[in-house]
């Protein structure tokens, strides 16, 4: 791979839209759970809320601040999980995240596309936590 | 394009780390205001010393201690008359956090009292304001910010209002690590002296590009990292008129920084060495002492020159590119040049830099609030240091010219 093409496959039409359009933007008002995520790095934020209803995502929204591939990436995020089983949420692994996005990053940009995908995940643990109490 | 770079300004190659490629481009380091390169005398006195000169400093008779507690002190005196101050009022510190720490610590542990104002700004870095806040709340003092105009400058008249009831300490930085304002130093200090305000002055930014005379410049205190200023890591010192060192309780104890000791009691060594306990950077402060060398022997007012240089034909040619907002102050400013490129977060414009060998820095640079009272919650910045040319800057313009391209702006 070249170098000059790999920006070009990094800020693809796909996730650009999505930066800039995010599906699944916004906030839920009495959420059953929750999550915020920073990476104290470069300060980039975001809160995933979800919506459960018979151990199914009815709904999930997120909001926060950061750069193309975490906002991108935690957009696509939240498409996939709507309508999964909790069960699956917290059994998701990194690698299916990324897949998501579909493309190659350096480490310090991975932290950036998993940073919503932390977050999902942890509200689903917390859900799961509380309620099997 | 470029100006004629003034080969009276090539020091490039004084610089080891700049001769190599990065992704297949030549490195463009504009990272500097975060850590600044070393100049290859640096790098040479450090190794001289672990090669010929190691051993602990101040306690031993023997021949290699004595020749390494000489060249600690000679790199004090060095550092000393650099800023214009005396030897006994240089403390050695790892840089200027610790050095902010150990004046909050101390003098501010003394002299901060409950219901008392502590008086900062809203361009500080979190170093001169995370110490600060939290000996306001050991102290239930409060903690108040002078605020900044809209074109990046400080807000004189409010810094005059907010001096004039008197808060028990005013620390301030020279210049802005985010905005790169330079601030009215002597004006400033003039006015809090004059209503009995102690000064501490953050230099970390300053040092690295000004002449500096904190004899004139009339601060209590001041407070830099050696490097930022092309010197290694680790070093750097704490700048404390005499009489405020004499009378400060120690920051650490523990050995060297003791006159005597029984079971029971201690009593601290005399100034600099009582701020100094246990085995400090030795290495680093030869280190710090070759980087002064270094810089002295181009001058501090070239060193200051070229950097303005830098600077303003930075900003012409960012000012330039209608897709870029820049930061800060057009005039009067020194060492970094913060912006932002359309509806591009700065860690995705510093990814396509990369590619292009290109090191900028990105994020809220240790200034969080100030973010805040910018309204963004990141920005890029280029920064400069002597190494640097013009043509860096003309790379710098078409990697954002590139940026512009990839995000379709
Ligand atoms: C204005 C300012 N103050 C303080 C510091 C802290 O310096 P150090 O990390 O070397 O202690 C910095 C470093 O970025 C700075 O820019």
């Amino acid at each position: 791979m070249t170098q000059t093409s790999s920006s070009t496959q990094m800020y693809s039409e796909i996730i650009l839209d999505y930066y800039r359009h995010p599906r699944n933007f916004g906030t839920i008002s009495k959420p059953d759970a929750s999550s915020h995520e920073v990476n104290p790095l470069c300060g980039d934020e975001v809160t995933v809320q979800l919506k459960i209803k018979g151990g199914k995502v009815e709904k999930i929204k997120f909001n926060g601040k950061g750069c193309a591939i975490s906002q991108a990436s935690t957009s696509m995020l939240c498409e996939h999980i709507e309508g999964k089983k909790l069960e699956e949420v917290v059994k998701m692994s990194k690698e299916e995240a990324l897949e998501l996005l579909g493309i190659n990053l350096s480490p310090m940009r991975l932290k950036c596309a998993l940073l919503g995908f932390k977050a999902a995940k942890l509200a689903a643990f917390k859900y799961l936590g509380v309620n099997e109490k | 394009m470029a100006k004629n770079v003034n080969n009276n300004y090539n020091y490039k190659s004084d610089f080891p780390i700049l001769n190599q490629k990065i992704r297949g481009k030549p490195l463009v380091y504009l990272d500097s205001a975060s850590t600044s390169q070393k100049p290859a005398n640096v790098i040479a006195s450090e190794k001289e010393f672990y090669e010929h000169y190691n051993a602990n400093i101040h306690r031993g008779v023997h021949y290699l201690s004595e020749k390494a507690t000489q060249m600690y002190e000679d790199a004090r005196e060095k550092t000393a008359k650099f800023v214009e101050a005396k030897s006994e009022e240089i403390v050695f510190v790892r840089g200027a956090t610790e050095g902010i720490n150990l004046i909050a610590a101390t003098f501010g542990e003394q002299n901060v009292k409950s219901g008392d104002t502590i008086l900062i700004t809203e361009m500080e870095h979190h170093s001169n304001l995370v110490p600060w806040q939290q000996l306001a709340a050991r102290k239930k003092a409060k903690l108040e910010f002078v605020e900044i105009n809209t074109d990046g400058t400080l807000n004189l008249n409010d810094a005059a209002a907010k001096l004039e009831k008197q808060p028990a300490i005013f620390s301030f930085t020279h210049v802005s690590n985010v905005l790169g304002t330079i601030n009215p130093v002597e004006k400033l200090t003039k006015m809090a002296k004059k209503r009995g305000v102690s000064v501490v002055l953050d230099a970390a930014q300053s040092a690295p590009h000004l002449p500096l005379n904190f004899a004139t410049i009339g601060a209590d205190f001041a407070a830099f990292s050696g490097h930022k200023m092309l010197s290694p890591t680790g070093i750097g010192a704490v700048y404390g008129k005499r009489e405020h060192l004499e009378n400060m309780p120690p920051y650490q104890t523990g050995g060297h920084m003791i006159k005597t000791v029984t079971k029971q009691t201690a009593t601290w060594n005399d100034v600099p060495w009582k701020f100094e306990a246990g085995t400090s950077n030795i290495a680093g402060a030869v280190g710090l002492g070759a980087a002064i060398e270094y810089l002295e022997k181009i001058g501090m007012k070239k060193v200051e020159r070229y950097n303005a240089e830098l600077v303003s034909y930075c900003l012409e040619e960012l000012q330039k590119l209608p897709f870029v907002t820049i930061y800060g102050p057009l005039e009067n400013r020194c060492g970094v040049v913060s912006f932002n490129v359309g509806d591009m977060h700065s860690h995705d414009v510093s990814s396509i830099l990369d590619e292009e060998g290109i090191a900028i820095r990105s994020g809220h640079h240790c200034c969080q609030p100030l973010m805040e009272t910018l309204g963004v919650t990141a920005t890029c910045r280029a920064s400069f240091h002597i190494y640097n040319t013009m043509e860096d800057v003309d790379k710098l313009v078409n990697g954002l010219k590139k940026c512009k391209k990839v995000f379709k702006l």
